[in-house]
């Protein structure tokens, strides 16, 4: 009974999010809204390895980049989704105050917000992997997709990446309005510890550490493995050198990790907005208005 | 004895300065999302050319482009869509009626935000120097202050002709702003040299202000030794100049106008749409 009520929230929260983010307009304008930030972030990391390379994009190592920056749309528009529904809700349309008071366990509406803003990305990751396939030569070949490892790489991805939004979620009670530095900084965060567009093994040892207990890591690896088989193997054979960093990991080892990784990841998280949402009743933060 | 017209609106300035001054005070959060959090994006950039092996000064260019977007998105996000949003929460009624020019209320947020987007740029150009290990060549530092002041006065006058537009925009304001953000960080070319757009691609850019700014800061500090730069330093400096007086008056007239068009359409004080 109370996983239908939770589920009746997450559906009616995500109807919400949609109406959000897409009624103002007509649906060609929010489609290429959708894409072109996307295809953009993209296109500026094609042009800074051309300019290194003069152009040559059929190396393994750009297909390695081109996917990893195409998936982490999911970790910075989910990230800055949920800090934004909660500046939005609170000092925009103040309604956060009546969203409390409501019958509803507030994750579920968090998360609920954060599933519309999950489904908008794909279209931009599929658009912009398109676009890398037939343009670009990026090394995905339909046919050697390992689909179950793609499934289940989604699947516990996007569970840990809402898990980490609504630790932010609970940070951001606590907050005052910063413009888009959230957005820039925490998904950065993740943009330079992960493997994102380059191999963890580029940065200094301690932080190659840190990196190694991040689920974006794990989650990074996963699906690149996925998506493109062969063009990981030959990243981790260039040289005889493990490149990626994760290369001596079986397939298992890296789910087995992602998952124990997000259900850590999930008792911190929601440690964290559970004190984070306390301490924001008590100092009077839920109806906060902060917009100088 | 009643002020003046110049007096009131320095008042006006400073009215409009003073709570985001404070409120830097008051709330200190935004040193850690605003200055700690965004050298994480310049350094992965700046990683991914050293994985590469590239050139040293295109690590230079990362770290100067990303000292750079603190002006922009202070420009987008606190000045652009500030009039969009001070209408959402009502205050925007209160800027009509009070007998100042709308410019100075931008002026004052443009002052006000300023101190902590320069400390954003400062701590990234700062940090990232130290942490990458980059060598500047600056041989004429009075060209930096003349490109610099222009890029910023060239960028705010823009950020004033924007926020004229985002009057009239509802729930769009917030997806234009965000559509203008690496769009734009892709065709100023902050993270690598414009003229790898091609000629005419970095010349469309060149409208943006911060286009030709990044251009001319680079020369500057790395000696162009290798050619990266798009147009001669004094050219730049004198389109600077021009973009300046074009987006101060196109900003004076565009506001003015706007602001008709929102009594008139009654959407100046329509929330929520």
């Amino acid at each position: 009974m109370a996983i239908m009520h939770d589920l009746r929230t997450l559906k009616n929260a995500a109807w919400l999010g949609w109406q959000m983010e897409a009624n103002w307009t007509d649906p060609f304008l929010f489609a290429t809204y959708s894409i072109v930030k996307p295809i953009s972030a993209t296109l500026i990391l094609v042009f800074m390895y051309m300019v290194v390379t003069g152009g040559q994009t059929n190396s393994a190592f750009f297909s390695y980049m081109y996917v990893g920056n195409a998936l982490y749309m999911y970790v910075a528009e989910v990230l800055f989704g949920v800090t934004w529904v909660i500046h939005d809700d609170r000092e925009h349309y103040m309604t956060l105050k009546q969203v409390y008071i409501a019958p509803i366990k507030f994750p579920a509406y968090i998360l609920g917000r954060s599933a519309i803003k999950i489904a908008i990305t794909s279209a931009g990751v599929f658009v912009t992997l398109l676009f890398g396939v037939i343009v670009l030569g990026v090394g995905i070949d339909i046919g050697a997709v390992d689909w179950p490892l793609f499934a289940a790489s989604m699947l516990l991805g996007m569970s840990c990446i809402c898990v980490l939004g609504l630790a932010l979620g609970g940070v951001t009670f606590l907050t005052a309005k910063h413009s888009i530095g959230i957005n820039e900084g925490v998904a950065g965060v993740f943009y330079v510890l992960s493997g994102v567009i380059f191999p963890i093994t580029a940065l200094p040892g301690w932080a190659q550490s840190i990196s190694k207990v991040l689920p974006i890591t794990y989650w990074m690896d996963s699906m690149r493995r996925a998506l493109m088989p062969e063009t990981m193997s030959e990243m981790n054979s260039l040289s005889g050198l493990d490149v990626t960093g994760l290369g001596t990991f079986d397939n298992l080892f890296i789910m087995a990790f992602l998952a124990l990784s997000a259900a850590i990841f999930f008792m911190i998280s929601l440690g964290v907005f559970r004190y984070a949402d306390n301490v924001a009743r008590k100092q009077g933060k839920i109806d906060w208005t902060t917009a100088y | 004895m009643t002020d003046g017209w110049l007096v009131k609106n320095l008042r006006a300035i400073r009215g409009r300065a003073y709570p985001r001054v404070i409120g830097a005070g008051r709330e200190p959060s935004w040193i850690f999302f605003e200055i700690v959090l965004p050298l994480f994006t310049v350094a992965a950039y700046a990683y991914i050319y050293k994985f590469m092996d590239a050139r040293a000064e295109l690590i230079g260019y990362v770290v100067l482009g990303g000292a750079m977007t603190a002006f922009w998105l202070n420009v987008l996000w606190n000045m652009a869509s500030q009039f969009y949003w001070e209408k959402e929460i009502g205050n925007l009624q209160l800027y009509m009626i009070a007998p100042i020019s709308r410019m100075s209320v931008l002026a004052g947020m443009a002052l006000g935000g300023m101190f902590s987007t320069t400390l954003h740029a400062a701590s990234t150009l700062l940090i990232g120097t130290l942490l990458f290990n980059i060598t500047y060549q600056l041989v004429d530092p009075i060209m930096l202050i003349l490109i610099f002041t222009t890029t910023l006065v060239a960028l705010y006058g823009m950020g004033m002709m924007f926020a004229s537009m985002y009057l009239l925009f509802g729930r769009e304001a917030h997806h234009l702003s965000n559509l203008l953000t690496d769009p734009v960080y892709l065709v100023s070319g902050f993270y690598f040299p414009v003229n790898s757009l091609g000629t005419w691609a970095a010349a469309g850019a060149s409208l943006i202000p911060v286009t030709l700014g990044l251009d001319a800061m680079r020369q500057l500090f790395f000696s162009d030794v290798s050619g990266d730069g798009f147009l001669p330093l004094n050219i730049e400096l004198l389109i600077l100049a021009g973009l300046s007086i074009l987006f101060l008056v196109l900003a004076k007239y565009s506001l003015s106008y706007m602001e008709y068009l929102g009594k008139t359409t009654g959407r100046l004080t329509l929330r929520w749409q």
